[in-house]
């Protein structure tokens, strides 16, 4: 059972610029993916219209019946976004870590054009290698 | 998604989970998408007048939930994204958090939905959704003046509603 089910990266403009899925039922197809991630998007953006004091910056965690979702916006408002088990712990931190391995390996990448889909190597090997030390971490727990 | 079953109507309130009034307000609405009721507590930034608020909270969890219902990970069939659903029908949410709120939201099976926002840090409030519900059901589904599909105004509905809100939050 994997405690990841899938991460999405998404441009500023809500562009899906990455998509991974670690086993859930059903995946996605490309077109599904595309619209749930632009969904997502402006999802985020009504949230923050709606908060009732100010400084709000969009939804952080949804817990839905059957999975969390935990999100990450960078100030360049570059969304990374988990999907996971209901209740797993220290995804924060792991969105960090991918957010840290994006600007590692794709961002200094010098053949990567910002905010287009990315495909670099290093970026999923090491992306793999990361899901795979939490999915172990989590299973020792 | 849980029905109620159980004959007896609010038994006892759960459990507060949090001391202190931080509960922000609260929306009810019916299965059609009119606000039946609008309660505020503590709101300092409104961004929009109460009508087009309304309108965009809906709006918000309806498509929300379409895309819980999309993106849930356990079940293969799950349609095309924003396929017309039952209440209680594919996988709904329970809650949200963002740095500054915290929104809980429940629906019962005739589609009402209740709307609860709070301090981000408030924990689980889903039993108290449901004793909120239970609230519904005694003074205003239960109140023989009461037209269903209309705003609310049972004045035993809102001072039982306050009372109890603040208790929880």
């Amino acid at each position: 059972m994997a405690a990841i089910y899938s991460l999405y990266i998404i441009n500023k403009s809500g562009g899906l610029i990455f998509y991974k899925d670690y086993g859930s039922a059903g995946r996605m197809d490309t077109n599904d993916s595309l619209r749930v991630a632009s969904l997502w998007h402006s999802m985020h953006a009504i949230s923050q219209q709606l908060s009732p004091v100010a400084g709000c910056s969009g939804i952080e965690l949804l817990e839905a019946d059957t999975f969390d979702l935990h999100c990450f916006q960078s100030l360049t408002g570059t969304k990374f976004f988990v999907v996971c088990e209901p209740g797993t712990q220290h995804m924060e931190a792991l969105l960090k870590v991918i957010y840290e391995l994006y600007t590692d390996y794709v961002l200094k990448n010098p053949f990567y054009e910002i905010e287009m889909p990315i495909r670099c190597e290093l970026f999923d090997i090491n992306l793999s290698l990361t899901v795979q030390k939490e999915r172990v971490a989590l299973l020792g727990r | 998604m849980q029905f109620f079953g159980g004959s007896e109507i609010s038994p006892s309130p759960p459990a507060p989970t949090a001391s202190g009034n931080n509960a922000h307000m609260m929306y009810v609405f019916n299965r059609n998408g009119v606000c039946l009721l609008y309660r505020e507590w503590n709101r300092p930034l409104h961004t929009l007048n109460a009508q087009q608020d309304h309108k965009l909270m809906f709006g918000l969890l309806f498509s929300l939930k379409s895309l819980t219902a999309k993106m849930d990970p356990t079940n293969a069939e799950r349609g095309n994204l924003g396929v017309p659903q039952l209440p209680g029908q594919g996988c709904s949410f329970h809650s949200f958090r963002t740095n500054t709120y915290k929104l809980s939201f429940m629906e019962s099976p005739s589609g009402i939905k209740i709307i609860l926002v709070t301090h981000p840090r408030t924990g689980d409030l889903r039993e108290s959704l449901k004793y909120i519900y239970n609230l519904y059901v005694d003074y205003v589904a239960k109140n023989p003046l009461y037209t269903p599909g209309t705003p609310i105004r049972c004045e035993l509905f809102n001072t039982n509603l306050d009372q109890y809100v603040r208790s929880i939050a």
